[in-house]
């Protein structure tokens, strides 16, 4: 199971601005369910409340108002249930890339050969067996976000939460990464949350598409597309992928704000 | 799939195996004999047309030196010197790290006491001096405290620096996989912090030299110091310089000792700022 629940979530922050205390609501009221083994990405323009939204779910920040559920538990903080991917992977850069997937089965209370076998074999899983014990500045960009990747998966969280993952990486790296994203998810069915500001991604990767701007959701839209996609340069000849894409667009530059 | 990922992956390894044959530079090392060559040599050229009494030249404080360390002098004025030192400036280490890290992370402790190191960094400590040997006395312990209050404010201070300089979202990892503050402290701010403490570490070395040499003017007459007054009492300048020039290598060899160290516990530091100069 992994079902994630977003119910009437609302954000307010503080913020001075030339002496001046500004309220700024990051999120209004926001509903939405992502369900189990499910792809949904949440996209929207800078600064919509997405990356907060993802935040919450995550533990990391707090909702104002409203509550977040994992197969129907009440989210409170922190949890082994979900796994964050960081933008730029954030990996410890005084760690090698086995000890840094190592670290997150630690905290989970892994311990002697069990720990360094499993942290091995998600290692292996994104391709990276040949560079267990190199140090994060010894990494490419798409091999630092793959050991991010390994990182949260290894714990074996329900839902994967991923915050612009490859939002950092240049085009063909880019590529590469959402299709083994996808195989990725083939094998392991996790249920998968991710934020993107990349049309193209949110339409080739996801189920479905949340667009949010200005803090609510201005759309929940299905992906006409059937799994699994295959050749990801061939889905993007298809006119369902060019019909997704602008619906999305269209969401995003909507006139009225829901 | 398969494919693409090895494809992809060879792009990656192709610049560190092109990584071309560099020129062999001259080492650091032979600049630096080189310059300490030059220096001594001018030192002595000039040096031997100054009065005894107002200077002193290489050959002649060598000459001292050798006289010195043969009387036996020298070598028990040093351990004599270095028995407070290392008992000082080792509990500065042990102090004031944790201090720091402690101040760095939580707000409170930061609002309470981070003014009193701010403050205690200023302090004129020569003229606490007289206060401190009314509370302690004149011998080995005052010596401790004297060393151990000017050094540990720079090492509390860059680790307190330090902390405050941890990436938060380093922090947000350790808070993802549930780690308690405790695991968070030594497991990230620690590790992510070493640089800043060695390098309060290092820059304290300086201070404690000179704490070492102040308390022993200024408490009981004893160690190098006692060698720098005495000499200096008999215009013996050749011999004055002995245990100045004799500290100045100890705290050389000392931070050089802290450059292996850290090498040692932080060695992800220098690869990742791989210094480029021309």
């Amino acid at each position: 199971m992994g079902q994630v629940s977003l119910i009437e979530v609302s954000k307010r922050f503080s913020l001075r601005v030339d002496g001046a205390v500004q309220v700024v609501e990051a999120l209004d009221r926001v509903s939405f369910t992502v369900h189990d083994g499910e792809i949904v990405a949440l996209i929207g323009p800078s600064g919509c409340g997405k990356t907060t939204a993802l935040r919450i779910v995550m533990g990391l920040e707090t909702a104002s108002h409203g509550k977040v559920t994992v197969d129907g538990r009440e989210v409170t903080g922190c949890g082994f249930d979900r796994g964050m991917v960081f933008q730029f992977a954030e990996l410890l850069p005084w760690l090698t890339a086995l000890q840094n997937v190592m670290f997150g089965l630690e905290m989970k209370g892994m311990r002697g050969a069990e720990l360094r076998d499993t942290a091995t074999r998600y290692l292996d899983l994104v391709g990276l067996k040949d560079s267990l014990s190199r140090r994060p500045h010894q990494l490419s960009g798409g091999m630092k976000q793959r050991v991010g990747i390994a990182r949260a998966l290894a714990v074996d969280p329900k839902v994967m939460l991923m915050d612009e993952p490859f939002g950092a990486l240049d085009a063909q790296t880019r590529e590469t990464m959402q299709a083994e994203l996808l195989d990725l998810h083939a094998r392991t069915k996790k249920t998968i949350l991710f934020v993107t500001h990349d049309l193209d991604e949110a339409a080739l990767i996801a189920d479905r598409i949340v667009v949010m701007r200005e803090g609510r959701v201005q759309e929940v839209m299905s992906v006409p597309l059937a799994r699994p996609r295959g050749d990801l340069g061939l889905v993007r000849g298809t006119t369902e992928f060019a019909e997704t894409r602008y619906r999305v667009w269209q969401a995003l530059h909507a006139k009225t704000v829901h | 799939m398969v494919e693409t990922i090895d494809r992809e992956r060879a792009q990656e390894r192709a610049p560190s195996a092109a990584a071309e044959a560099p020129r062999r530079p001259v080492p650091a090392w032979v600049i630096t004999l080189g310059s300490l060559v030059v220096l001594l040599v001018a030192w002595e050229f000039f040096g031997r047309d100054i009065n005894p009494v107002f200077g002193s030249y290489p050959t002649a404080i060598l000459e001292a030196g050798i006289a010195l360390a043969r009387s036996g002098k020298l070598w028990s004025a040093l351990v004599e010197s270095l028995q407070p030192f290392a008992v000082g400036y080792a509990l500065a280490i042990v102090v004031g790290v944790p201090l720091g890290l402690v101040i760095g992370r939580f707000r409170i402790v930061e609002a309470a006491i981070g003014i009193y190191i701010t403050a205690g960094y200023a302090m004129p400590l020569v003229a606490l001096v007289p206060l401190l040997v009314l509370w302690l006395g004149l011998g080995f312990k005052v010596k401790v405290a004297i060393i151990f209050l000017l050094s540990v404010f720079p090492i509390c201070i860059n680790t307190w620096l330090g902390v405050n300089a941890v990436p938060k979202t380093l922090i947000e990892v350790g808070k993802s996989f549930v780690a308690p503050n405790s695991v968070i402290l030594r497991r990230i701010i620690l590790p992510a912090t070493l640089p800043y403490i060695m390098a309060g570490i290092r820059l304290a070395v300086g201070r404690a030299v000179v704490a070492m040499v102040i308390a022993e003017f200024f408490t009981s007459i004893s160690g190098l110091g006692a060698i720098v007054i005495t000499s200096a009492n008999n215009f013996d300048t050749a011999t004055t310089f002995v245990p100045i020039i004799l500290i100045m290598f100890m705290a050389v060899a000392l931070n050089y000792l802290i450059g292996v160290v850290e090498r040692r516990v932080a060695p992800w530091q220098a690869e990742i700022a791989g210094r480029d100069q021309q």
